[in-house]
């Protein structure tokens, strides 16, 4: 009799705790036309040595074999959706004087570190409309910067004006419901609680500005859910 | 001609390096927009923590290169400058010219918060002030150069013999002109310091029409397509705007120019002094002007760019001077009379206008 209640209150828990986790949001976001072709990156002589073999080119648009596109944000958008600031800081590298990643979602009041694995001087140059810029010398082997950003913005952007080519973008919304697509094109938002958003898929190039990109409304229920997107590559 | 001593003939050859030396600062100036490094070195006035004099010069690695030599010679300029105030205080015959010494002083001094302040305030528009107030700081040394020097006191006795009734229109004409070379470098100035690349990438057409579209459609294709290793800001239709009026503006001054440089070679005789100042300012508007479209040609080229910047501010500066020589040779003949009414043609000749000169 005991262990029936148990099992009883053990399943219960569980059940709770798996609904409290919410479902996952996947798809993946293809592109549409062929995009115009990138362009070397002018690298200087003391970051073209961390380049011996192949040198790197612009990452506008990252495209997979199969047309799936790399480097979108992806992010629900609901009047007051908010989450629990995540305790893991988000990590933004400058590595072969190159940020990496270039595209990057963050909450807001996360904790940003912004490292430089490079054996050269950097300077984090970050150039927000909404909130504050700043500007500040990273030594080669100096400690990771922290920082956070107190409003919402997609794109904050990030520039080395040491090596100008140098540049990612951080997408900050109230909540951790964001991810960005790897090189197939595929996301995945992981632990929705149960409801109706708009799903927004924001290609920085393709689409500019934020209210140019494209959405779909989603309902969440306990099963995953599939969304997927296009994005037309700019006409040459 | 009255003789200079040695020592005011080496004041107005100190003056004239002052005045290229400043020249000089406003091509590194030129260089540090036209490479986007004008933030590459986030402190002020130290850099990266060191004093800057200090700066190792193994750390003179890409965009800091630029940034941090235009802060050293810049420096060296502002020291030069104060040199010129006190040599100046003591040798200018005309105490205006030593008051204007000290002016420039203050200038530089205020020139050099403002690039600490465009560094730590972090504002383009600070920027934009920097390089205006540096084509004004030039414009003062060389005009400074200029009294000093001993071509001028050769040109203004040269301009009684020369003088045509005509010179005030061309006087009026030259300080017409200046003022738009001088407009026209705060429009590019405004360009350059938008980040914003080239908003119009063709020339002489415009996106292949006379007039571009600026529709939000329009912009938002444009900055899709647009692929640079530059993180440049997204084309704007007030930069179009912007880029469209410096087009316009350099017809309408080179125009001027061409005028105003024919005018002067007119009223003063070709093989004057003034008569060829009149010939060079026509030949660098020309310069200018392929400059100008090279610039759009090659995709803003960080050297073509700067130099289009470098003579803009020649074009200014031999714009006051050719503004000066006018003003000189109108003033002459009432401080002629004033002064000694008797003298003959030749004596007319040898003076020098008590407005600007040194100890002889």
């Amino acid at each position: 009799m005991m262990r029936n209640l148990k099992f009883v209150a053990g399943s219960i828990l569980c059940a709770s705790l798996l609904s409290t986790q919410g479902a996952d949001v996947t798809g993946k976001v293809t592109l549409k036309g062929t995009p115009p072709p990138e362009k070397d990156l002018p690298l200087d002589p003391a970051c073209g040595k961390l380049w011996p073999n192949e040198k790197p080119k612009t990452r506008f648009y990252v495209a997979g074999a199969d047309g799936g596109l790399g480097d979108v944000f992806v992010y629900l958008k609901k009047d007051g959706l908010k989450s629990d600031v995540p305790a893991k800081a988000a990590l933004l590298d400058q590595k072969g004087c190159e940020y990496v990643p270039y595209i990057l979602g963050l909450q807001t009041g996360q904790k940003l570190l912004v490292r430089n694995s490079d054996p050269v001087l950097h300077n984090v140059h970050a150039t927000p409309k909404v909130n504050k810029e700043f500007n500040l010398a990273q030594m080669a082997g100096g400690k990771d910067l922290e920082k956070t950003f107190d409003q919402n913005e997609v794109f904050v952007r990030f520039k080395c004006d040491v090596h100008p080519w140098m540049f990612a973008y951080v997408g900050v919304v109230p909540h951790s419901y964001h991810a960005v697509t790897d090189k197939d094109g595929k996301f995945k938002i992981e632990g929705v609680p149960a409801g109706k958003y708009t799903l927004v898929a924001f290609h920085r190039k393709a689409h500019g500005t934020e209210d140019k990109a494209v959405t779909q409304e989603i309902t969440v229920g306990d099963s995953a859910v599939s969304a997927n997107f296009t994005v037309e590559a700019a006409a040459q | 001609m009255p003789k200079l001593n040695p020592g005011n003939r080496w004041l107005a050859r100190y003056a004239i390096l002052v005045a290229a030396a400043t020249l000089g600062l406003i091509g590194l100036g030129g260089l540090v927009t036209s490479h986007g490094a004008g933030m590459a070195v986030p402190d002020w006035p130290t850099t990266y923590g060191y004093n800057m004099f200090l700066f190792p010069i193994s750390q003179w690695v890409g965009g800091i290169f630029y940034e941090h030599t235009h802060r050293l010679y810049a420096s060296v300029v502002g020291l030069l400058t104060v040199i010129l105030a006190v040599w100046l205080q003591f040798r200018a015959a005309d105490r205006r010219l030593a008051r204007w010494g000290w002016v420039a002083v203050g200038l530089v001094i205020i020139q050099g918060v403002l690039g600490g302040l465009r560094v730590s305030l972090m504002k383009d528009q600070i920027g934009i002030l920097h390089a205006s107030l540096a084509q004004a700081f030039l414009v003062l040394l060389s005009l400074l150069a200029l009294g000093v020097a001993p071509a001028w006191r050769s040109w203004t006795s040269h301009t009684a013999g020369f003088r045509s009734p005509s010179l005030a229109v061309t006087h009026r004409l030259w300080l017409l002109t200046t003022v738009l070379v001088f407009a026209q470098l705060l429009l590019g100035a405004a360009m350059r310091h938008q980040h914003a690349g080239l908003a119009v990438p063709d020339f002489p057409l415009a996106y292949g029409r006379v007039w571009p579209p600026t529709d939000p459609e329009f912009l938002q294709q444009v900055n899709a397509a647009r692929i640079d290793t530059r993180d440049f800001h997204a084309i704007t239709a007030n930069q179009i705007y912007l880029h469209m009026g410096h087009r316009a503006l350099a017809f309408v001054v080179a125009s001027l120019m061409v005028i105003s440089g024919l005018r002067l070679r007119r009223d003063f005789g070709k093989r004057s002094g003034p008569g060829r100042w009149g010939t060079a300012w026509i030949v660098l508007v020309t310069v200018q002007m392929l400059l100008g479209a090279s610039t759009v040609w090659s995709n803003k080229a960080a050297d073509i760019a700067t130099l289009h910047v470098l003579v803009g501010a020649c074009c200014l500066t031999m714009g006051a001077i050719g503004t000066a020589v006018c003003r000189a040779a109108l003033r002459f003949p009432s401080e002629r009379r004033e002064t000694s009414p008797q003298s003959d043609a030749t004596s007319e000749r040898l003076h020098v206008p008590a407005t600007l000169g040194v100890q002889a």
